[in-house]
């Protein structure tokens, strides 16, 4: 199995936290470790210098405030996206959706942003923020109702779900909520609609990192999260337990789609001020690499999605130093994925032992039958 | 009847097999004379498993030497097995369900003309020939899964002699048959030996042993123990030899005090999942202090019925009411807090989430409750006191409550699901097969907590297919065959011989 | 339910026609011959079109029920799809040759195919991941690789069968097509023949249902799945081929648009038969072909994203099971153990 995170939190003194800490931290660290190396020699074949590209990454998403800030900036969406995997993941649902629901998510924010008058910013900001979180939700929830009631199996319902949602936001953006003037495109939100940013640091971030908060407490704090994470590891049990199964599924989907429809709510409300086709492409993706690289865990989210945004941020500063396409971070970025699923190619590398078996399973067929 | 003037056909010398932390055979010899019967005993986990897989081919053994015929052979694979004249039925079917008899016969073995064109002609004709010689009665064109066990498992045997099998290694083959069936088998066995098959049997049966065995083999905790002739053994000699110490094969328990009715199930239809009647019309009541035994061979919509009382089945007519409660529409939920019980019969399927930590396994029919929640929030304190008292109370072996219920072993699984289902108020018992597979003490200890709840004033109600456990339990014993109650008997007019009968659809 | 089972048992495809195809198939033709009476021209081209649609589906669903009947569940046929066609362009503008190029992207399905089957039967991951991984990569990779403005030296031409290329209607529709088209359709055929009357066949339906059981006749289970989850990688190879070689004549940026996901419920619905699929290949074609035609006629007033939509609420349909559940193969998604 690839992904199970310990279902069961590290415990004991500082010590054995440690050793838990590495257990569950090391095959990351290596992944990217990994990654980072074959995407240097994917480099050297194309003709560029590794050192040279890596350093320009890193200059470009840490070296000062306004890089920091960008790095942030690019890790707010990218935490949330990845929230959205990981939590449906712990309830036993593999959302490749998120891209969709973020769409959803981000033309409703940005329909809210600029088509509520006179509201003060105190409550016109929350309510284009939750708008587009809802939206997601209810977007994500066709999924999950279709898993419950007919059995399809959501990876293929939220794909397909994704391209339907780039139909009708490219419609919307088009037609109805058009900006005047010739690019398609909603007109922008209003100042009071407007996440603020203190200084380069964009107050999303610190939205996005209490909602990571927030989620973790629910999965292992709450009766709710109990319910989940028991669907996600043996609905058989969890039925027999008197769960119902269909309901938390259906929950679960609406959650994950909340936590992605807020990505694009944040996206549009507090960096881009409006929504346009095309808007955010991959994200979607990113959001399982981030899910998968923090193991499931809520809180490694966080620090996943800080790396892969600080890809994001310097990967311009990259292609003007190093002259390296920036879309070799995509290349080490499915290596990672790679890696960290594989984690038994890393386990034999550290060589550390397995976790024990169990784990959420994805593939069960298509749920016909 | 002396073996020593008879060809060796099989020998085990020495055999070893270490599973990391685990010896599974030590030093085992074992001999197949031709045309014998070869019982092998012994009790869940002693091993009977792993040397039969090391004689096919699917292990290899850490020490020890296999001759087949007089050579010493290596067995790498199945492949090497079958060329050397090894058949395996196992106790799992390896059938393919939706294929035909015939394709599954030939499956790695297939007669092909051109271009891997398979000749199914052929493979008809033969698989005919074989049931016909031997007295099968099989229909090469029937799909297995539309077949009943005791005819799939003629398949297991013709696939083997299709292959040219004259050693043939029959794995509980009885495990899944009604005792008319197993006669039947028995016979078929017989047939076989004359014709110059040799036959190893495993069971833990001890009757079935002395029934048809000429030689006896005892394999306990990984070791040969013993072997004897059936004419020299008794069934406490052997049941002595396979555990070790004098096995109490009766349970313990006094007369039973029924009070009022707790369950009561009336015209009860359930469907199975490919929608087919398999609960047709049942009715009866389990009344407070006594165990309502349910005997009959599986699939005879036993599993539907639990399912279907315990709310995660409807009932397509009729209805049951639990302690004064119409139920018949309830859920799993509004069932359990009706103050029952349920011992699912798939424990690592049902009955645990094998990634969560044991404590978490221990409340998963009350964390809703206070104290382990507060309706929203969890409290983890409660739920390890819970898990701490659990384990200790009932004897459920584990370093921690923390460590994953998966590390545990078969019977302290079964004993974690007792103790859970026990830890509430409980007025009604399902137990589905609760000593499956598990080892004599776990198997003891499960069945003295049954008893201790009926002498609480518990209805239990008993579905197994194991008859000696129905046997030594109930107070009263319904069968079950074809999806309807064939009688209700009380304990004292039960003997096997009629609820064998009643279990294979006969009247008696 | 138990129709649908039957038809998983029986291999015969007169039986599956009788079954489900009969009626639609009646309704199809007498369709087309009323359109060709009364729009000979539109007809032709949208009955061409939807052939020419359904070809990366067959291929694509084929792949993916090679795999599933094997035991392995394949969700990276887009990816395999979009390397190939990427890597058989690329191979085009560099050689020349359009032969060389579908061999490349044929090989390249078939190299994806095979990282597929060490992440699912030798690593054991679960395979919806490992195929998630693929598609990932793939995007990458194109992405990095691709430079504007490059074209291929010519694409694939439509072959002339003789005189049967002259016949009305079933002469440009069937028998004036390029050549994955027709290889598409013969491989149909060729599956079919090899699922249901060779050893390979058998054997491959037995690991697909019950691994254990054709492991103990000594059939080497995981061996099978590696051959035959690489030969279904380089029929989605072909898919990818067909797209640039054959169907555009230059590589876009994640142009399979979804088809890899779209050909998995094609064969979902197609119910896991070789003939099932190519009809439901058929119905999803036309559905896209009729989008299509809709977006360019004008004569329906609907926003095109609308219709643009319909493929893929259509696979929603499909999975969802609104219109007849299928059985699939008892064991796919589990990488087998062996104990």
């Amino acid at each position: 199995m690839a992904m199970q995170a310990t279902e069961q939190e590290v415990r004991g003194t500082f010590g054995e936290r440690l050793a838990g800490f590495w257990r569950a931290a090391s095959v990351p660290l290596m992944a990217i470790l990994l990654a980072a190396l074959i995407g240097a020699i994917i480099l050297i074949i194309s003709g560029a210098n590794p050192i040279d590209a890596y350093a320009a990454l890193f200059r470009g998403s840490f070296s000062n405030a306004r890089a920091i800030g960008r790095t942030l900036e690019k890790a707010t969406p990218l935490i949330l996206a990845g929230l959205a995997v990981a939590f449906a993941f712990k309830g036993g649902l593999f959302n490749i959706g998120g891209q969709g629901q973020l769409l959803i998510g981000a033309i409703v924010a940005a329909a809210l942003g600029f088509g509520l008058n006179g509201l003060p910013f105190i409550i016109h900001m929350p309510i284009a923020l939750l708008g587009g979180a809802l939206a997601g939700a209810f977007y994500a929830s066709i999924a999950g109702a279709l898993k419950a009631f007919t059995g399809a199996h959501e990876v293929i319902t939220t794909i397909m779900l994704n391209f339907v949602a780039i139909n009708i936001t490219d419609f919307l953006s088009n037609g109805p909520w058009k900006d005047t003037g010739i690019v398609a495109r909603t007109p922008a939100i209003l100042e009071t609609a407007a996440i603020p940013k203190w200084d380069s640091i964009p107050l999303g971030f610190f939205i996005a990192a209490a909602v990571a908060i927030i989620i973790w407490y629910l999965l292992f704090r709450t009766t709710l999260g109990f319910e989940i994470r028991t669907v996600g590891l043996n609905p058989n049990a969890a039925k027999y337990a008197g769960i119902r199964v269909a309901r938390i599924t259906i929950l679960t989907m609406a959650i994950s789609g909340l936590l992605a429809g807020m990505g694009g709510s944040i996206e549009t409300l507090g960096v881009v001020g409006r929504f346009q086709p095309g808007f955010n492409i991959g994200l979607g993706f990113d959001g399982i690499t981030i899910a998968l690289l923090a193991r499931t865990h809520p809180l490694g989210v966080i620090p996943a999605a800080i790396l892969l945004g600080a890809m994001q941020a310097g990967s311009s500063q990259m292609q003007f130093d190093a002259k390296v396409s920036f879309e070799i971070i995509d290349v080490i970025q499915a290596l990672i994925l790679f890696f960290v699923s594989a984690e038994m190619i890393v386990r034999w590398i550290l060589r550390i032992r397995g976790e024990g078996d169990g784990g959420v399973r994805l593939s069960s067929g298509w749920g016909q039958g | 009847m002396s073996n020593t003037d008879k060809q060796v056909v099989l020998e085990a010398k020495g055999i070893s097999k270490h599973f990391p932390g685990v010896i599974a055979n030590n030093n085992v010899d074992l001999a197949l004379h031709k045309g014998e019967i070869l019982a092998l005993l012994g009790e869940n986990g002693a091993g009977k498993s792993t040397l039969m897989n090391i004689l096919y081919g699917l292990y290899h053994p850490t020490e020890g030497e296999i001759w087949i015929k007089g050579q010493h052979v290596q067995l790498q694979s199945p492949r090497d097995a079958i060329a050397h004249g090894i058949g395996m039925v196992h106790q799992h079917f390896q059938l393919v369900p939706v294929m035909t008899v015939a394709e599954n016969v030939i499956l790695g073995a297939e007669v092909t003309t051109f271009a891997g064109r398979i000749d199914m002609r052929q493979a008809v004709r033969e698989v005919s020939e074989l049931s016909h010689k031997y007295g099968l009665a099989v229909d090469p064109n029937a799909v297995i899964e539309d077949l009943p066990v005791g005819i799939q498992q003629r398949v297991e045997i013709i696939k083997a002699l299709y292959r040219k099998a004259d050693i043939l290694i029959l794995d509980e083959p009885t495990a899944v048959l009604t005792p008319q069936e197993a006669n039947e088998l028995f016979q078929i066995m017989r047939e076989l030996t004359k014709q110059g098959v040799s036959i190893i049997f495993i069971t833990h049966k001890l009757k079935e042993v002395l029934a048809v065995a000429d030689q006896i083999a005892v394999l306990r905790r990984g070791e040969m123990v013993g072997s004897t002739l059936p004419s020299e053994a008794t069934e406490a000699s052997l049941a002595e030899m396979m555990v070790g110490r004098n096995v109490i094969l009766q349970v313990d328990k006094s007369e039973a005090h029924p009070g009022a009715a707790i369950l009561q199930v009336e015209d009860a239809h359930v469907l199975d999942d490919r929608k087919t009647s398999v609960v047709k019309g049942v009715s009866f009541e389990v009344r407070a202090g006594e165990v309502l035994g349910v005997a009959g061979v599986q699939g005879n919509g036993q599993r539907e019925l639990v399912e279907a009382l315990t709310g995660l089945r409807p009932l397509t007519q009729g209805r049951f009411i639990i302690d004064g409660h119409d139920a018949t529409r309830y859920t799993p939920r509004q069932i359990t807090d009706l103050d029952v019980a349920h011992i699912p019969e798939d424990r690592e399927k049902h009955g645990l989430v094998m990634a969560y930590p044991i404590e978490d396994n221990t409340i998963l029919n009350q964390y809703y409750e206070t104290p382990y929640s507060s309706g929203v929030i969890v409290n983890r304190k409660a739920i390890e006191n819970h898990a701490l008292k659990l384990v200790e109370e009932f004897d459920v072996r584990t370093p921690s409550v923390t460590v994953a219920a998966s590390t545990l072993s078969g019977g302290n699984k079964q004993k974690l699901i007792v103790a859970r289902e026990f830890s509430k108020p409980v007025k009604l018992l399902i137990a589905a097969q609760p000593t499956r597979g598990i080892d004599v003490g776990s198997i003891e200890f499960i069945h003295q907590q049954i008893i201790k709840q009926r002498d609480r004033g518990v209805a239990v109600l008993l579905v197994s297919a194991e008859l000696d456990e129905i046997m030594s339990l109930s107070d009263r014993i319904v069968v079950m065959f074809g999806g309807r109650i064939m009688a209700t008997l009380p304990i004292a007019e039960a003997t096997r011989e009629k609820l064998g009968l009643l279990m294979a659809g006969s009247h008696g | 339910m138990t129709s649908n089972v039957a038809l998983i048992k029986n291999s015969s495809w007169l039986d599956f026609l009788r079954k489900t195809g009969v009626w639609i198939s009646i309704l199809v033709v007498i369709g087309a011959i009323y359109g060709y009476l009364t729009e000979p021209q539109i007809t032709t081209s949208m009955l061409a079109s939807t052939l020419r649609q359904s070809t990366p589906l067959v291929l694509g669903a084929l792949c993916g029920l090679l795999g599933e009947r094997s035991g392995v569940i394949n969700i990276g046929i887009e990816g395999q799809m979009l390397l190939s066609a990427f890597t058989g362009f690329l191979a085009n503008v560099y050689t020349g040759n359009l032969l060389v190029a579908v061999m490349v992207g044929v090989l390249t399905g078939a190299l994806l195919g095979g990282l597929l089957a060490f992440m699912s039967v030798t690593l054991k991951m679960d395979q919806i991941i490992g195929g998630t991984v693929i598609n990932i990569l793939a995007l990458g990779l194109t992405g990095f690789f691709y430079q504007t403005g490059l074209t291929t030296q010519g694409k694939l031409q439509p072959i002339e069968l003789g005189p049967l290329a002259s016949l009305p209607l079933v002469g440009p529709v069937l028998f004036e097509n390029p050549p994955i088209t027709y290889l598409a359709i013969i491989l149909v055929f060729v599956m079919h023949y090899m699922l249901f009357y060779t050893r390979w066949g058998l054997r491959t339906r037995a690991i697909g249902e019950h691994p254990r059981a054709a492991d103990t006749v000594g059939i080497n289970v995981n061996r099978m799945r590696y051959i035959n989850v690489i030969i279904a990688g380089g029929i989605a190879g072909l898919a990818g081929a067909f797209l640039t070689l054959e169907a555009v004549g230059s590589f876009e940026r994640a142009m399979t648009n979804g088809r890899g996901f779209v050909a998995l419920a094609v064969m979902i619905f197609g119910k896991y038969m070789p003939f099932g699929v190519w009809g439901s290949a058929l119905l999803f074609g036309f559905a896209t072909a009729l989008q299509t035609q809709l977006q360019f006629s004008g004569t329906i007033q609907i926003p095109h994203q609308f219709i643009g939509m319909l493929p893929y609420l259509l696979t929603i349909v499909v999975l969802a099971g609104f219109v007849g559940r299928t059985r699939p193969p008892a064991s796919e998604g589990k990488p087998y153990e062996t104990e």
